[in-house]
């Protein structure tokens, strides 16, 4: 049986249920009962599960997030949820320290099956310390795995993935993807955090996106593919473990690649991709990858600072493939005008309708 | 409560840190080490008080904690020296021992890092209703109790009642800063009783005392099913990592090292003992000779071990 669900509800879905199925899965968060139920992805748990399995964070991200890891060492599986992204700068020493290395410096004895949701914000004026997408930075650390979830049915496989996964998953969540729709089998399925999921297959360019940048990377492709080209798009999906294999393979048939950042551009994962991209297949590559991202300074609040430009979106994809592809004349004008034609008037703050689903 | 095993129990850690100060300059140990001399009181004392599932969370400087709760000293050698039958495999070096079958659960470096992993063990243990009665003991020392998440763990563990003991050993120094210029006079203890934990203190170079009050301490967490600190003053014998006495750089007060070197809590048990008329010189002889073949044993079967396979490099980041 199907479901359209949003990705948050996706989201709770998978968790509930991995829940219901294991007895040692146990949630925190500062907030875990709230009644908006953290946008929805712990909406009424309170109300089917044990309250001594939601555990009420006081504000102490680093303590409680040592705790979780602790507790994950001595036989539970931890879900922390995080408002902000930001919040868990302040417990990093935790999180890449003893979260990251125990199961290697205990040579294999220790694991720390934790699960932290870090959700990104965007737009509505919430500035540079509450938007920012941190990925990267988790990624920096062997030992831990970084989802990114866009759509519902694969956010309710990578989150029972992730609880089921023994090691620390770090599941970013784009408050926008939250928003998708999309079908949802009801049934408890978990997917391997080994990503990238292929969206669109193509022959003339490559794109590799995560998060909210996907969905801007999926118009795209359905704009070129009226004028016959035809791109691949990658969902990047989990940033590590990074397994580049389809995309080296997609690059060696196409010659192009543009990876798009969800956070920023100066050593975003596309920086690493990249790289390893040209390292292995240099030869293949006709036109020099192109790295979407945010610029190298901090988001402002205001609206009026942030123009169409300053997040990675369909006419920026567009008019890199028009670039690597060389598009000239009547073609290039004619994509770059039906982009401007779909995108209309949508403010860059708000999240674009079209996004919404279902998929 | 048999005085002679605890007393073997001190001198035997005594010996250990010994031997590695006899073995390091060979530069077979290539790790940091930070010794455990003139602590050893407190360590013993405290895991006296503990069952095999009573779990135990250290720090940089770990040995005694290790040895104390019962840690296997050939893999705690092994380590030192980098082999694959180390604790960790040649993986962690002196600041991360750790031996599961005892309940030493690891040792973390970075200060105050380990104290929220105690917490979440007893949390753990809280809401596995089979393991009511056990308990977690952290230690750290006074250079943590300046780390925030001491305090985020204070609050969380009196929150929630849980069923660890907060084990604070003030050796005056971090590194070679006293805690005079670090630290307000003041009452460490308060900084627990804020938080509504019960407190306990006791001179942590003195094996009896520190029996006694862990016991109460003990007894407290265990019928109470609450958390409780107990801070113990203490001295660190040598410089803060290696083998030396680092006197020299003269940064330690005369007189407060000559009264803390005057109170080692060995030689000061040993004297009690012998006072006591509970052992001859020549016991107390016999102890140190069999403890010193018993560790050699060890060392020389840990020197003897074979390094791990560098192929083995990149395992384990993953489970």
């Amino acid at each position: 049986m199907e479901n359209i669900l949003s990705t948050a509800s996706a989201i709770r879905e998978g968790l509930l249920q991995a829940a219901e199925l294991d007895k040692n899965v146990i949630f925190m968060a500062e907030g875990v009962k709230e009644p908006t139920g953290f946008f929805g992805t712990l909406l009424g748990f309170d109300k089917v599960l044990d309250s001594s399995r939601l555990i009420e964070m006081p504000i102490a991200e680093n303590g409680l997030i040592g705790i979780a890891i602790g507790a994950a060492m001595n036989g539970k599986k931890v879900v922390i949820s995080l408002q902000r992204v930001e919040f868990a700068m302040l417990a990093l020493e935790q999180i890449c320290n003893n979260a990251a290395k125990s199961h290697y410096v205990s040579n294999g004895s220790h694991s720390v099956p934790i699960v932290l949701c870090l959700v990104v914000g965007r737009g509505w004026g919430q500035g540079p310390e509450h938007s920012q997408s941190l990925e990267s930075m988790f990624a920096m650390f062997p030992g831990l795995k970084v989802v990114m979830p866009v759509f519902p049915g694969t956010a309710k496989g990578l989150i029972i993935g992730a609880i089921n996964d023994p090691n620390p998953v770090i599941v970013i969540e784009h408050r926008w993807c939250h928003y998708v729709q999309g079908r949802v089998r009801s049934e408890y399925y978990s997917l391997p955090l080994n990503g990238p999921q292929l969206l669109q297959e193509g022959r003339h360019c490559t794109i590799v996106a995560s998060a909210y940048s996907v969905l801007e990377a999926i118009e795209a492709g359905q704009i070129l593919r009226k004028y016959n080209i035809f791109a691949e798009v990658f969902d990047l999906s989990v940033l590590r473990p990074l397994n580049l294999s389809q995309i080296n393979s997609s690059v060696k048939k196409t010659g192009h690649l543009i990876t798009i950042d969800t956070g920023a551009k100066f050593l975003g994962i596309g920086s690493e991709i990249v790289a390893q991209v040209c390292s292995e297949s240099f030869d293949d590559l006709k036109s020099p990858p192109i790295r979407l991202g945010l610029p190298d300074h901090p988001t402002p609040s205001s609206r009026a600072l942030i123009d169409y430009q300053f997040y990675p979106n369909l006419l920026t994809i567009l008019e890199s493939v028009i670039t690597q592809l060389k598009i000239t004349g009547d073609l290039a004008q004619s994509i770059k005008t039906e982009a401007l034609a779909n995108r209309g008037l949508i403010k860059n703050d708000v999240p674009n309708p079209a996004f919404k689903g279902p998929f | 409560m048999n005085y002679i095993d605890i007393y073997k129990k001190m001198k035997y850690i005594r010996v250990v840190e010994n031997t590695i100060i006899r073995e390091y300059p060979m530069q077979e140990m290539r790790c940091p080490i930070h010794l455990s001399v003139g602590q050893e009181a407190i360590a013993v004392g405290v895991c006296e008080q503990l069952n095999v599932n009573d779990k135990v969370f250290s720090n940089h400087r770990c040995h005694a904690h290790y040895l104390a709760k019962g840690g296997n000293l050939y893999k705690m050698f092994a380590e030192l020296l980098g082999k694959a039958d180390g604790c960790c495999g040649g993986r962690g070096g002196s600041m991360h021992l750790f031996d599961n079958s005892v309940g030493l659960k690891v040792s973390i470096p970075i200060v105050g890092s380990s104290i929220p992993l105690a917490v979440g063990a007893a949390l753990a243990d809280k809401l596995d209703e089979r393991k009511i009665g056990t308990l977690t003991v952290v230690f750290f020392g006074d250079g943590a109790i300046e780390e925030g998440v001491f305090y985020e763990c204070a609050n969380f563990a009196s929150l929630m009642s849980l069923p660890v003991i907060f084990v604070c050993e003030n050796n005056l120094f971090s590194c070679f800063t006293h805690i005079s210029q670090r630290q307000p006079a003041r009452d460490l203890e308060k900084l627990a009783q804020s938080h509504l934990i019960e407190t306990f203190r006791a001179n942590g170079n003195q094996i009896i005392n520190v029996i006694e009050t862990s016991n109460r301490a003990v007894n407290y967490v265990r019928t109470q099913h609450k958390p409780a600190f107990i801070l113990f003053d203490t001295y660190r014998h040598l410089e803060h990592c290696g083998i030396s006495n680092d006197d020299h750089l003269d940064y330690r007060d005369h007189n407060e090292m000559a009264n803390w070197l005057a109170n080692d809590p060995v030689i000061s048990f040993e004297k009690y003992l012998l006072e006591a008329g509970a052992v001859s010189s020549s016991v107390l002889s016999q102890i140190q000779k069999d403890l010193e073949e018993k560790v050699n044993l060890d060392l020389s079967k840990a020197k003897n071990a074979i390094f791990p396979d560098p192929s083995t490099i990149a395992f384990h980041v993953y489970k």
